[in-house]
């Protein structure tokens, strides 16, 4: 976390410390046991779930519930496994990902080293828009999507999450850049360097650690989304969340629970794994998007 | 004087560069958000059924949406879902994060640990939870083969108490991420002041009580918004976890759009329940936003 400046200076007793570990080390607990439960379950026969023992370790060591999430498992009417789902997630995040944070860094760029009457008006604008409720724009944005062509395509998916995310996108880099000294770029302007020179040369060479938030949370919304997903991805664009719930909620057939634990896991893998590498980051987006920079 | 006119022409296009750059975000949002809220409102005053229809209708929509039980039903929800999971992972955020100021040993190990589930899809969460809160293989039947034999834990079947699982999954979601922007507010209070009542005498229970937590407001206050736009817009995880039921046990008012406008056919009251979340949602961020970016000048 980036925040860490100082300790307390609340000082505590023996007892006290006692408690307050156990209490971590309790809650600890807590928001493992989900992931402990699909990890344990993913690697053991359907027999041993359905005997009650959820909590144990395997006595038999299988790697079919994931052999089966990944390539065969039945999802709507196909056994296609999670396989292709997991591409067309990939498909929609790269493309999302990249154009929303190139087009955040410029916007930022411009909202604060090139103001102008009106723009901390049109950045709320840009900003309200990522807390609308959804729903408000379903309707409308299914229609669009038909009259465009793009109903039920991967472009657009990305068309979607790129009008949804700029908003986050361009506050990142907007509260990024309102620190980076003015004085730079208006002695490059007297040096005759112009709008996209100062960009490239400037700004951008040091702008890493506010894209990497960027694109972490950019990524993390956008692999993780469902409501969009659902409300409009056709047979072979949806993403593995839907994909995902479709295999768990199907209703034909045992509920293969080992399956499905297996499928959380990989439809939470590419996220997670972002999260170990880069957690740091990951924090960081989540608190620009809340508290003041 | 072409040469004169060229460079008139180039300065002009500098001056122009920034919001040229910006038109096409700005566009986009302009029509696909706006130009849609306003969209979806209108259809909230049509007879819109299957399809988006003209017909203009009033606020008959409305009325009859508040007639329908269904609504009442995931408004009674709503409240309950949000009251509790506002100040649950409020009260936990607060309370973890003030333990874990303590100068703890693996605090960034602990850390990871509360916040990595805010990285997982709702339909993951409730995946995970669906089945671990199953009376059938979960926690019930495993205390019971533990030898609790009267142990019974059936709320996520239970019309009465299946809300309260939607509630413990989404705080085991967020609590970890409210814990972590407490302790950024935590970790920015002045030691001096707390060193100067200590050399008082005060208590560690009163230094919390009358300096430190009044001294987070802004960080409840984020909180808080946060929190209830969360609330409002809870959406996937019901639908992982519950399916809105049993019965409509769970039904909020994402889910209630949901299938009033894409199952149901009554896209009319569909975008009037949607307007009315919109409504709610900017009655808390819109002053929310205008002061933090008001502050920022």
């Amino acid at each position: 976390m980036s925040v860490a400046t100082q300790d307390t200076a609340i000082r505590t007793g023996r007892v006290t410390r006692t408690l307050i570990y156990l209490i971590l080390i309790l809650f600890a607990l807590f928001y493992m046991l989900p992931l402990y439960v699909m990890a344990v379950n993913s690697v053991k026969p359907l027999d041993e779930i359905t005997g009650g023992g959820m909590m144990n370790l395997p006595k038999v060591f299988t790697l079919e519930p994931w052999a089966k999430a990944w390539s065969y498992a039945q999802i709507g009417v196909d056994p296609t496994g999670l396989q292709p789902y997991f591409w067309n997630s990939i498909k929609m995040v790269v493309p999302a990902v990249a154009i929303s944070t190139v087009l955040g860094a410029l916007n930022g760029y411009v909202l604060t080293k090139w103001r102008f009457r009106g723009d901390t008006i049109l950045f709320g604008l840009m900003l309200f828009a990522c807390f609308i409720p959804f729903q408000i724009v379903l309707i409308p944005m299914a229609r669009m999507l038909g009259l465009m062509g793009m109903a039920g395509s991967t472009g657009g998916l990305v068309l979607v999450h790129v009008v949804y995310g700029i908003g986050f996108t361009t506050l990142y880099f907007r509260n990024y850049y309102a620190v980076f000294p003015t004085e730079l770029i208006r002695a490059a302007q007297i040096d005759g360097a112009g709008f996209f020179q100062i960009f490239w040369r400037i700004l951008l060479p040091s702008s890493g650690p506010i894209a990497v938030v960027s694109i972490i949370w950019q990524f993390t919304n956008i692999w993780n989304d469902f409501l969009f997903g659902a409300s409009f991805a056709g047979a072979d664009s949806q993403p593995m969340t839907v994909a995902l719930n479709n295999l768990v909620q199907s209703s034909t057939g045992v509920k293969e629970y080992n399956v499905h634990f297996a499928g959380a896991i990989l439809a939470a893998l590419p996220t997670l794994l972002v999260y170990v590498v880069a957690g740091r980051y990951f924090v960081r987006g989540l608190m620009a998007g809340s508290v003041k920079g | 004087m072409a040469q004169a006119a060229n460079a008139d022409f180039k300065t002009r296009l500098q001056s122009l560069l920034p919001k040229l750059v910006l038109s096409p975000s700005l566009a986009l949002v302009l029509v696909f958000v706006y130009g849609f809220i306003f969209f979806s409102v209108y259809l909230s005053f049509t007879d819109s059924r299957l399809l988006p229809s003209y017909g203009w209708v009033g606020w008959e929509n409305y009325s009859k949406l508040w007639r329908l039980s269904h609504w009442k039903t995931s408004l009674t929800n709503m409240g309950i879902f949000a009251a509790l999971y506002i100040s649950v992972c409020t009260v936990l955020g607060l309370g973890l994060a003030i333990f874990l100021d303590q100068k703890v040993r693996a605090e960034g190990m602990i850390r990871t640990i509360y916040l990595y589930p805010m990285a997982l899809s709702f339909i993951v969460t409730g995946t995970a939870w669906k089945w671990f809160l199953d009376p059938g293989i979960g926690l019930e039947n495993v205390l019971q083969t533990w030898g609790w034999a009267t142990f019974e834990f059936d709320w996520i079947k239970n019309r009465d108490f299946a809300i309260y699982t939607v509630v413990l999954a989404a705080v085991w979601q967020t609590s970890g991420f409210v814990m972590a922007m407490f302790l950024a507010g935590l970790r920015g209070i002045e030691n001096e002041i707390l060193k100067a009542a200590q050399m008082d005498g005060a208590s560690n229970w009163n230094l919390y009580r009358r300096i430190i937590i009044p001294q987070l407001r802004p960080a409840f206050l984020s909180a808080f918004v946060i929190l209830s736009h969360l609330a409002i817009k809870t959406f996937d995880l019901v639908i992982a976890l519950t399916g809105g039921g049993p019965g409509r046990a769970t039904e909020l008012p994402a889910t209630f759009m949901y299938s009033y406008t894409f199952s149901r056919n009554q896209m009319g009251i569909g975008a009037a329940s949607a307007t009315i979340m919109l409504m709610t949602i900017a009655a808390i961020m819109i002053p929310y936003l205008y002061a933090e970016l008001r502050e920022k000048k």
